[in-house]
């Protein structure tokens, strides 16, 4: 049998995951209502002044994005740990990197892509003007794979530990400030009518960056957690 | 050269370096409690009053310190538990696990100071600068590692996790620092630099000095003693830690 690339092998793993998220349709849903949920809550805490809603947007709408893909970060490894394909991921003829990168990129595309989508109309609530609206979409589309990158380690980490779903939130929660800066400041810029382009190239950056090393340390921690 | 590598293994074992980090202890102890007398000695009684900031500008003499302690210590504790990663050795992970309180005590002590130093110079307790915000996320950091560690049952498994977790950490210990600076506001810049002379007075910058070797032996002899619990703790089983506690 001569052994699959590893195109292939990510190619499978996605299918496999958003096969499973397709099967079960309400847990990607979870995470998109407490996005619109949490955002929804400011208005009403802060008050429903237009001038004031629209200054704070980028940041809420940043917030809520990366506390959303946090919640949903405990399912990434936690089933197939618990009925033993991660085992069988780890046995397979690929690095177990390959199969981990096909994991985050199925857990972005079940929870990080939506947020983008549903993204312009919580920004339309806040009443942010479209190019502003644009900017927020884009940021949100080079951040939210970041969250997931940088969330998958701390997913691996917890595994099987007591207490897992608060312990991911502090480990994971510091290591996400640069993104969240950067994100909300790309959207922040264009709302003050600035250039974001800096914000933006950090941003990428931090995806490159996070692309190269985030699978690697996230493997280590599977390894870890089968042994 | 092989005789200097086999001691440098045998200290490796927890049954060897148990004796060796007790006959430390007391030297690193005593170094720490008399240069953080004379530090403090320099800091009340030599030091000039500043012109701008008046009496209260004392504080520096345990802030910055601190502050330094507690960002060297992160990186002390990433190689200790990148060695133990590496080497799989037991003694590096029990390091790297004994130096995490003192560090995260070091950042606290530093955001600390800085409040109580920026109330009468800055008008305010806190102010969302760039180093504030990441001394901030350093002590985070400290916690998620001690947090994580204390999570898990499996020791073995602890120190590896853990060790993944510091790993990554000390990674983006410098992006965190530059992304916070972002909204440098109030915070004045580095009063000390390698590639420039320092702008304050000789006495004052002896007086750091001091108080940063003082922290620093006081962060070396709290490790050892912790260590020594830690062997203690997980070698309960071994002969010599059973005879040791028998005593």
């Amino acid at each position: 049998m001569s052994e699959p690339s590893i195109g292939t092998a990510i190619a499978g793993v996605v299918r496999r995951d958003l096969l499973l998220a397709a099967r079960r349709k309400s847990e990607p849903l979870f995470t998109l209502g407490f996005f619109v949920l949490v955002a929804s809550l400011f208005p009403l805490s802060i008050g429903p002044e237009p001038e004031l809603l629209r200054r704070i947007a980028p940041g809420v709408l940043w917030v809520a994005a990366l506390l959303a893909a946090m919640l949903s970060l405990g399912r990434m490894f936690a089933a197939d740990y618990d009925d033993g394909t991660l085992e069988q991921l780890a046995l397979a003829p690929v690095p177990l990197v390959t199969a981990v990168a096909g994991k985050v990129l199925a857990h972005w595309l079940v929870s990080g892509f939506p947020l983008v989508i549903v993204s312009p109309v919580l920004a339309l609530q806040y009443g942010l003007p479209a190019d502003v609206i644009a900017m927020l979409m884009l940021s949100l589309a080079i951040g939210t794979p970041v969250l997931s990158l940088v969330g998958a380690i701390g997913a691996s980490l917890t595994l099987g530990v007591r207490g897992g779903g608060v312990l991911v939130a502090l480990l994971v929660l510091p290591l996400y400030v640069p993104t969240l800066i950067f994100g909300a400041g790309a959207v922040d810029a264009r709302l003050a009518g600035l250039s974001a382009a800096g914000n933006l190239s950090l941003l990428g950056a931090c995806l490159a960056l996070a692309a190269l090393f985030a699978p690697l340390a996230t493997a280590a921690g599977v390894r870890i957690a089968l042994e | 050269m092989t005789n200097r590598l086999i001691n440098w293994f045998r200290f490796g074992s927890p049954q060897s370096f148990y004796p060796l980090a007790g006959r430390m202890l007391p030297w690193f102890a005593a170094l720490a409690a008399i240069s953080g007398a004379i530090g403090l000695w320099i800091a009340f009684f030599v030091a000039p009053t500043d012109a701008q900031q008046g009496e209260a500008y004392r504080i520096i003499f345990v802030h910055v310190p601190a502050a330094w302690m507690s960002m060297f210590l992160y990186v002390v504790m990433a190689c200790w538990a990148g060695i133990g990663l590496v080497l799989n050795t037991r003694l590096s992970a029990m390091m790297a696990h004994a130096i995490a309180p003192t560090g995260a005590m070091f950042a606290f002590l530093a955001l600390w100071s800085g409040a109580l130093w920026g109330r009468p110079t800055w008008g305010t307790y806190w102010v969302w600068d760039a180093r504030l915000t990441s001394e901030l996320v350093l002590f985070f950091l400290y916690l998620g590692y001690m947090a994580l560690n204390a999570a898990i049952d499996d020791p073995r498994r602890a120190d590896r996790a853990a060790a993944v977790l510091a790993l990554v950490g000390v990674v983006n210990v410098p992006i965190i620092y530059f992304s916070v600076a972002w909204w440098n506001t109030l915070h004045q810049g580095a009063s000390v630099s390698l590639m420039r002379a320092p702008s304050m007075a000789q006495t004052m910058l002896w007086g750091m000095l001091v108080m940063a070797i003082a922290f620093w032996m006081y962060s070396i002899a709290v490790a050892l003693s912790r260590v020594r619990s830690i062997m203690l703790e997980r070698e309960a089983h071994a002969e010599w830690a059973r005879e040791l506690i028998r005593q």
